[in-house]
C-alpha cells in the first residue's frame, strides 16, 4: 500500500478532519462515478476481491442500501451485519464482534451507531478502513458530501456549465438555511462544517430547545427562530427530520406547534425565491417538517440527493480502498499518478 | 478543470526534463493524416467507425484524426472519451484517480471502435480500456491507434496504427502533444 501523504486519512470519520481540499477532491472523483451510474451496465471492476462490511447498530434504509449499492457497483463483496440479529444480542461486546468480523478478512467497515465516536473506536480496533455512516449526534459525513455534491450539480446545470468546470467556489456566499431539529442531527453538524469550510453562509433556524447546548466552533453566519423571515433570503432551504426516536418530542410543546412554526408548508414554500432549492436528508416526516405538496415540487431535490449518494459513496470507498486514503486534496507530491505512466502505461 | 489538471498531471515525485525533440508539430500532423488514411483503407470506408480517445493524452489526437477523416471522406466520425482509472490493474498498488470525464456516444454494439492513445508502453492502459469498452456494448471490432510505440510491453497487445516506432529506455519519458513528440527524463524533485 502506498505511503500516506500528508493530510490524508485512512478512514472517513468526520467532515471536520477532511477540510475544504478533501471535500473538493471527493466531489471531483464523484463526477466520474455519476457517469458510471448512467451507463447501461453501471458497474466497474475497481474493488474486485475487496470486502466491505456494513455494520449498522441503528435502523437505516437509504444509507445502508446506498453504501451496499456503491460497494457492489465497485465489484467489492459486501457483508451486511445488523446488530439486532447478531451475537451482540447474546452479550458479545461491540469490540469482540468487530474483531471477529475483521478476522475474516475485511477491507472496510461502514459503521452506523447510536453512540457518537463508535466508528472512531472501531477504527482503533481494526486494520481496515472505517467509514462513519452516522454516529449518534456527532457526524454523518457522507450525507454532507452528497448534499454538497447535489448543490454543486444543480448550480452547474443552472449556469449551463460542465460539472468538471464547476469547482467548489460555487459555494462561496451561497445562502443556506438549515431548519429544524439541529440538536439531534448529525447531518446538520456535518453539513454545517462542510458548507462552512467551502465558504457558504449558513443560517440555523430552529426553536431554542432544538438547538445544541453549544454552537461554539460552528462556522455559522446566523441563528434565527423565525423561518418566515429567513426564507425569502436563502438559496437553499435544508430541512431536518424531527428525530422523535431521540426524544425530540420532549423538547416541544407539541409536534403540531412545531409544524406550524417550522414546517415548510406550501404557504412558506411560496416565500422562497424562484431559484431556491429545497433539500431533506430523509426519511421525511411528511406533514411535519415538510408538506406533501412541497416535497413533490421540482425544486425539491430529495430523490436526486439519494441517487447522488451512491456515486459519492462509491468515490469514498474507491479512494479509501483503492489508494488507501481520502482528504489529501490532491496536494501531496508523490501521491498522484504520473502523466507518462498513466497515459502511456 | 484547469485547476484539476494542474493538480493531477505532474509526474510523480519528479519533473519532466525534455532531452530530444523526436517529432515536430508538422510530423505529428503528417502521422495523423497517414493514420487517418490507414483507418479508411483498412476498413474500406468509415461505416460504423467510432474513435475513442483515452484520457487525457489520446483526446486531442482523436479529435484531430476525426477532423482529417471528415476532410477526406465527408463523414462525421463520432468521438468518445474514455478514462480507464476504474479498470486499471494497479488499483491499491499505487494511487489511481480518474483524470477526466468519460463520455461515450451511445451504444458501441456493432460499431468499429478505434482506440486512440498517445503512447503505447506496457499495454496495461489498453488492457483496461478493452475491459471498459465491453461495458458499453459488444463492439464489432476494436483497433488501436497510437502516436508513439515505445516498446516494453508487458501484455500481448499490438497497435494497428502507429505514428512512430520509438525504442526507449524504460526510465525515459515520452511527451506527446499536437506540438510534437519529445523524449526526456524524469528527474526527482
Amino acid at each position: 500500500m502506498t505511503e500516506l501523504s500528508k493530510g490524508g486519512h485512512r478512514h472517513l470519520l468526520s467532515i471536520a478532519e477532511l477540510g475544504a481540499d478533501g471535500i473538493e477532491e471527493i466531489l471531483e472523483v464523484s463526477d466520474a462515478f455519476v457517469e458510471v451510474g448512467r451507463r447501461s451496465i453501471p458497474k466497474v471492476p475497481s474493488l474486485r476481491g475487496r470486502t466491505v462490511v456494513t455494520l449498522f447498530a441503528e435502523q437505516s434504509t437509504r444509507t445502508r442500501l446506498s453504501f451496499e449499492t456503491a460497494a457492489k457497483r465497485l465489484s467489492a463483496d459486501v457483508l451486511s451485519f445488523s446488530v439486532d440479529t447478531s451475537s451482540v444480542k447474546k452479550g458479545e461486546s461491540l469490540r469482540d464482534t468487530v474483531e471477529t468480523v475483521a478476522a475474516m478478512g475485511v477491507d472496510a467497515f461502514v459503521v452506523r451507531h447510536t453512540s457518537a465516536g463508535a466508528p472512531a473506536a472501531v477504527a482503533r480496533w481494526v486494520d481496515a478502513s472505517v467509514v462513519n455512516a452516522g454516529d449518534g449526534w456527532h457526524e454523518h459525513p457522507t450525507q454532507a458530501l452528497l448534499d454538497c455534491y447535489t448543490i454543486r450539480q444543480v448550480l452547474a446545470e443552472r449556469a449551463g456549465r460542465a460539472l468538471e468546470d464547476t469547482g467548489v467556489e460555487c459555494f462561496v456566499g451561497l445562502r443556506v438555511a438549515i431548519v429544524g431539529d439541529v440538536r439531534h442531527s448529525r447531518v446538520a453538524r456535518s453539513l454545517v462544517l462542510a458548507l462552512g469550510a467551502l465558504g457558504a453562509e449558513v443560517t440555523l433556524v430552529a426553536p431554542g430547545s432544538l438547538l445544541p447546548p453549544s454552537l461554539e466552533g460552528w462556522p455559522l453566519s446566523k441563528v434565527s427562530y423565525d423561518l418566515d423571515a429567513v426564507l425569502p433570503h436563502v438559496d437553499v432551504c435544508y430541512l431536518l427530520r424531527l428525530q422523535s426516536e431521540r426524544g425530540a418530542g420532549a423538547f416541544l410543546p407539541s409536534v403540531r406547534e412545531y409544524s406550524a412554526w417550522y414546517g415548510l408548508t406550501s404557504r412558506r414554500a411560496a416565500l422562497l425565491g424562484d431559484d431556491a432549492l429545497v433539500m431533506h436528508p430523509g426519511p421525511m416526516n411528511r406533514g411535519i417538517e415538510i408538506a406533501d405538496d412541497v416535497a413533490a415540487l421540482p425544486r425539491s431535490l430529495v430523490l436526486r440527493q439519494v441517487s447522488n449518494g451512491v456515486a459519492v459513496r462509491m468515490a469514498v470507498l474507491f479512494m479509501l480502498l483503492g489508494q488507501g486514503q481520502v482528504g489529501t486534496g490532491g496536494s501531496g507530491p508523490g501521491l498522484l499518478p504520473t502523466l507518462g505512466t498513466v497515459v502511456g502505461g | 478543470m484547469a485547476e484539476r489538471e494542474r493538480r493531477l498531471t505532474p509526474p510523480r515525485g519528479g519533473v519532466f526534463v525534455p532531452r530530444v525533440q523526436v517529432l515536430t508539430a508538422q510530423d505529428v500532423q503528417r502521422a495523423l493524416t497517414r493514420i487517418a488514411h490507414e483507418i479508411i483503407e483498412r476498413n474500406h470506408g468509415l461505416e460504423d467507425v467510432v474513435l475513442v480517445g483515452l484520457q487525457t493524452g489520446g483526446v486531442p489526437l482523436s479529435f484531430r484524426i476525426a477532423s482529417v477523416l471528415e476532410e477526406m471522406e465527408g463523414t462525421v466520425v463520432p468521438v468518445g472519451l474514455l478514462d480507464v482509472a476504474f479498470y486499471r490493474d494497479d488499483i491499491g498498488i499505487r494511487p489511481v484517480l480518474p483524470e477526466a470525464a468519460t463520455d461515450i456516444p451511445g451504444d458501441l454494439a456493432g460499431q468499429l471502435v478505434v482506440l486512440v492513445d498517445d503512447v503505447l508502453f506496457t499495454g496495461r492502459t489498453v488492457r483496461a480500456a478493452l475491459n471498459a469498452l465491453a461495458d458499453y456494448g459488444r463492439a464489432r471490432a476494436v483497433q488501436l491507434a497510437v502516436m508513439v510505440d515505445r516498446g516494453h510491453r508487458e501484455l500481448p497487445i499490438r497497435p494497428d496504427y502507429v505514428g512512430k516506432n520509438m525504442p526507449t529506455r524504460i526510465d525515459e519519458q515520452v511527451d506527446v502533444s499536437l506540438d510534437g513528440v519529445v523524449l526526456g527524463d524524469v528527474v526527482p524533485r
